[in-house]
């Protein structure tokens, strides 16, 4: 075989798709190579539904054993907090997709600024949990670290209608708040790897990276933060909202 | 070697997001509004509920699943079909089986 014969393909390969620069080579088309990298992040997004699938796996069982361990639990969480970090991701979700939209339209004034508010509203979520974290810590509600049973053996004036827990239950709140801080924690940590992501991207989008055609980071890194979003989605009813009247 | 997949990519108008955004935002109201109504079981089962039905528009889409091709599509519903056999064999165990006392 000579040299020759390798040259041959671009006489029936298709002229349109051939000279994007940013075709990589083992790729027919652009549409081919974003679809495997669409593809890939999607996989490595179920390994991410996988694991924090193991989490909420755990919370349901704890749950169901302690149940009410965990009712009381619950009557401690913000739900204003609550509320107003889902609000601030959903935000979040939105203006990502508008960042990817601005992209696709090569765009980058636009993009920038849709990314500079993902990146505001990011840190606002962290903001607000950080504070509902140093309430826990306040209120003693932290396993291992900082710890009370207090609230629990007794009647909370919120919650006038509840019973007082037995000791040995009251110390299975732990349980519901070691699963609160394990869930919610690897949720911020995904949260702060998304944050330090973007401030990447808003650097190298300062400098036109992604409005010349080529923008699969742009998209992949929006599927991830909104996959960190949808998790924000299950934690909220699950540790927030479903016990309040039990 | 063999035709490459092929798959127009398509663009998702701001008004579709705005929409969803919308659609989400009211579904969070709705969802906390719910919590504070005696339902007893319900309580959760309507949580989870909309909880599902906001982590699908997203998946659609923010995602743009719903645009995407038959592989991607095919993908993440693989995903979350094994996340559901998973969670849903593992609590048929606990929750069957005699554990003895907490």
């Amino acid at each position: 075989m000579d040299s020759q014969a390798i040259a041959i393909p671009q006489n029936h390969g298709e002229v349109e798709h051939a000279h994007s620069p940013h075709l990589h080579h083992h790729f027919a088309t652009t549409d081919q190579q974003r679809e495997a990298s669409n593809f890939g992040m999607w996989l490595f997004l179920l390994t991410e539904i996988m694991f924090f699938g193991g989490m909420f796996a755990a919370y349901l069982i704890y749950r169901n054993w302690y149940y009410p361990a965990f009712v009381a639990g619950s009557h401690f969480m913000i739900i204003w907090a609550g509320t107003l970090n889902t609000t601030v991701l959903i935000c979040s979700s939105f203006t990502m997709a508008m960042g990817v939209y601005s992209a696709e339209l090569r765009n980058r004034k636009a993009l920038l600024r849709w990314l500079s508010i993902t990146l505001l509203l990011g840190f606002g979520f962290l903001g607000i949990k950080a504070f509902e974290w140093h309430t826990e810590w306040v209120e003693h509600h932290v396993p291992g670290l900082n710890f009370s049973i207090d609230d629990f053996t007794h009647v909370d004036q919120r919650y006038p209608q509840d019973k007082p827990l037995p000791v040995d239950m009251a110390e299975k709140t732990q349980a519901y708040f070691s699963l609160y801080f394990l869930l919610t924690g690897v949720h911020a940590l995904h949260m702060v790897i998304g944050v330090s992501i973007l401030i990447f991207l808003i650097i190298t989008a300062w400098g036109g990276a992604y409005t010349t055609g080529h923008m699969t980071l742009i998209e992949n890194f929006g599927l991830y933060w909104h996959f960190v979003d949808i998790v924000w989605i299950f934690l909220f009813p699950l540790l927030y909202l479903i016990s309040r009247h039990q | 070697m063999s035709e490459p997949t092929h798959h127009t990519h398509t663009v998702v108008p701001p008004k579709i997001y705005g929409i969803i955004f919308g659609t989400l935002l009211c579904f969070t109201a709705l969802t906390v509004f719910a919590s504070y109504l005696e339902l007893g079981v319900f309580n959760a089962v309507v949580a989870i509920a909309i909880a599902v039905i906001k982590a699908v528009l997203v998946i659609l889409f923010f995602m743009h699943v719903r645009y995407s091709s038959k592989l991607t599509k095919l993908t993440v519903a693989a995903g979350f079909f094994t996340l559901i056999v998973l969670l849903t064999m593992t609590l048929t165990d606990y929750i069957s089986r005699g554990w003895g006392l907490w």
